[in-house]
């Protein structure tokens, strides 16, 4: 599997990270060093094996769904970029 | 008498009781060590005022005689940990200005126990890197040298300020992470001790997320002694991680009995690499003579999915954190591009993410993006997932063939020089070879200090144990320690 430049800038448009068009052949390349170590997976007979969902085996514990921290909207938006009368403020989203 | 600052853990503490020392002095000290070794660049934000109440609180508390071990003694924290009021930035631009609101559970439970803050450590940017150059304040640089030139070293990844602060005498311990290495490779580039616990051992909450199924905190220490100590403190069930074992913890410390007649410590044949560098090869046979000298049983295993480690690791690993760091968004925190007119939320998160993330991160969340896509999520990450259970198997043979914990190198070579392996990431991925695997299985492994190479750099042998049993594999590195014998510091050059 060879990553193309095209491939390269659908994956950074996927992951929302902005890469100039310049940058993409060498993004490409190392993604396909990266990609070309993992290949090696293909070697391994997996068959029957299910896929790892936990590394130790433990149902998880139940709680009542309920509030157990509330009311903190200040603590929740003091980090905020941009915060105004009780919300995060973000460009428009709708046109 | 040594200089406070580097005094052990174990060693301030029984100080601390006797009265000959203060929680005030041995703060003081760490502090004006930290100060002289900023060339290290190992402490990014130092926390001197709250240092130096924490320590004034610590001595009232322990003039009332009923005091816990850590009460009192100064430690660095990993700027991986939340910390309230204090930055906590993973190393990364993105957390830029970031000031949590809350306490990371093991900040906060270091901080009952007394512990003192002296301030927060450099490390790999979000813990991704095996030589902390990857970080926003820049390279951490090993307090070694070789012995024959004054090549700048690197202290390894991502805990890289955490081990050259423990071993530099900056702090009495230190606190990491280990997502694949990020403990045990540093703290062998930097002769100090670093236990990655069981997965589950300690809660996650409030540790910046690199890949959440692979992720422990754990202790960095100048001694097993120390390490046993801290990791108490560190360990317990949490109910705000859904992860944490719900089990007790044990006293570490008097698990330490030096007695280990009749276990059996296996050695993994596929560790032994090509092109392994002969002196790791010796040492590694010498570990294995120090604990059949002390009277355990050695025999030769085999666990066979060795070599899909790294491979399966480097798929599981950038899936997760894709995930995890998708919330950097530059709405809730950190960083927020300066935006153009008629940017919109989509140009919003891509110039946010392409301006606060460094090139290893973006590189890894991208992989992690390509792994999960559809079409491709079957080939590479559900076989990934497929091959860790598999890795995860051979361990389980092992030890229910007898053996009770296993022998390895740490790391396949000494602390190399700062960018001689930066441009290559597949190289750098290698430094985590013999490590990446315990990660994998959820198993605790512990780097021991137990040697110098020609060079004159320190060494480490790591054992992987059983799930939970950190005191038993720590009773092993006990053993390990005290036949090594292992003293040298690094010559103070800063």
């Amino acid at each position: 599997m060879s990553i193309d430049i095209e491939t390269a800038r659908r994956v950074a448009k996927l992951a929302r990270i902005k890469v100039e068009d310049d940058d993409l052949p060498a993004l490409a390349g190392e993604f396909n060093a990266i990609l070309g170590f993992v290949e090696q997976l293909n070697e391994v007979d997996v068959e029957g094996v299910e896929p790892m969902t936990s590394v130790t085996p433990m149902r998880l514990k139940r709680r009542e769904d309920v509030v157990t921290e509330g009311d903190q909207a200040d603590k929740v938006l003091a980090n905020a970029p941009d915060a105004r009368e009780g919300f995060f403020a973000v460009p428009k989203v709708v046109e | 008498m040594a200089d406070l600052n580097a005094l052990t853990i174990a060693d301030a503490r029984d100080m601390l009781r006797a009265g000959e020392v203060t929680s005030k002095e041995l703060t003081e000290a760490c502090l004006r060590a930290s100060e002289a070794a900023s060339v290290l660049n190992a402490v990014v934000h130092p926390t001197p005022d709250l240092a130096l109440s924490q320590a004034a609180e610590a001595d009232k508390r322990l003039a009332t005689g009923d005091a816990p071990d850590l009460c009192g003694i100064p430690l660095g924290i990993k700027d991986l940990f939340c910390t309230k009021g204090i930055p906590s930035q993973a190393a990364s631009g993105i957390l830029e200005g970031f000031r949590p609101e809350y306490e990371s559970t093991v900040t906060a439970q270091l901080f009952n126990a007394g512990a003192v803050m002296t301030g927060k450590l450099n490390m790999d940017e979000f813990a991704m890197g095996s030589s902390n150059e990857t970080s926003v304040y820049g390279n951490v640089t090993n307090p070694w040298r070789r012995s024959n030139d004054d090549t700048a070293l690197t202290p390894g990844g991502s805990s890289g300020g955490s081990a050259a602060a423990v071993a530099a005498d900056l702090c009495l311990g230190a606190t990491g992470t280990d997502t694949g290495g990020s403990i045990r490779q540093p703290a062998a580039f930097a002769g100090i001790t670093g236990i990655k616990p069981t997965y589950g051992r300690v809660s996650r909450w409030g540790i910046i997320a690199f890949a959440s199924s692979l992720d422990q905190a754990g202790p960095m220490t100048k001694s097993v002694r120390d390490a046993a100590i801290m990791l108490e403190a560190m360990c317990g069930h949490d109910p705000k991680d859904s992860t944490s074992a719900d089990l007790p913890v044990p006293n570490f410390e008097s698990m330490l009995t030096g007695d280990i007649k009749g276990k059996t410590i296996g050695i993994p044949k596929e560790y032994r690499m090509d092109g392994m560098p002969d002196e790791i090869e010796a040492l590694w046979a010498e570990g294995r003579a120090m604990l059949e000298d002390a009277g355990a049983r050695i025999v030769d295993i085999s666990l066979p999915h060795t070599k899909y480690a790294l491979p399966a690791y480097y798929v599981v690993a950038p899936a997760e954190a894709s995930s995890n760091l998708a919330r950097y968004d530059g709405v809730r925190y950190g960083h927020r591009a300066k935006l153009a007119q008629g940017d919109g939320i989509t140009e919003m998160y891509e110039k946010t993410r392409a301006e606060g993330f460094g090139d290893e991160v973006k590189r890894r969340v991208m992989i992690g993006t390509y792994v999960l896509s559809a079409g491709f999520y079957d080939a590479y990450y559900n076989r990934a997932r497929r091959v860790r259970a598999l890795i995860k198997k051979d361990f389980e043979d092992v030890f229910s063939a007898g053996v009770d914990a296993i022998l390895t190198p740490a790391t396949p070579s000494a602390a190399f020089a700062l960018e001689q392996e930066f441009d290559d990431p597949v190289q750098m991925y290698l430094n985590d070879i013999f490590t990446v695997t315990v990660n994998l299985a959820g198993l605790p492994g512990v780097a021991v200090p137990a040697g110098l190479d020609l060079s004159g750099l320190p060494l480490g042998l790591q054992l992987i144990g059983k799930p939970w049993e950190e005191g038993e594999l720590l009773n092993f590195a006990h053993v390990l320690e005290e036949r090594a014998g292992f003293v040298a510091k690094p010559t103070k050059w800063w």
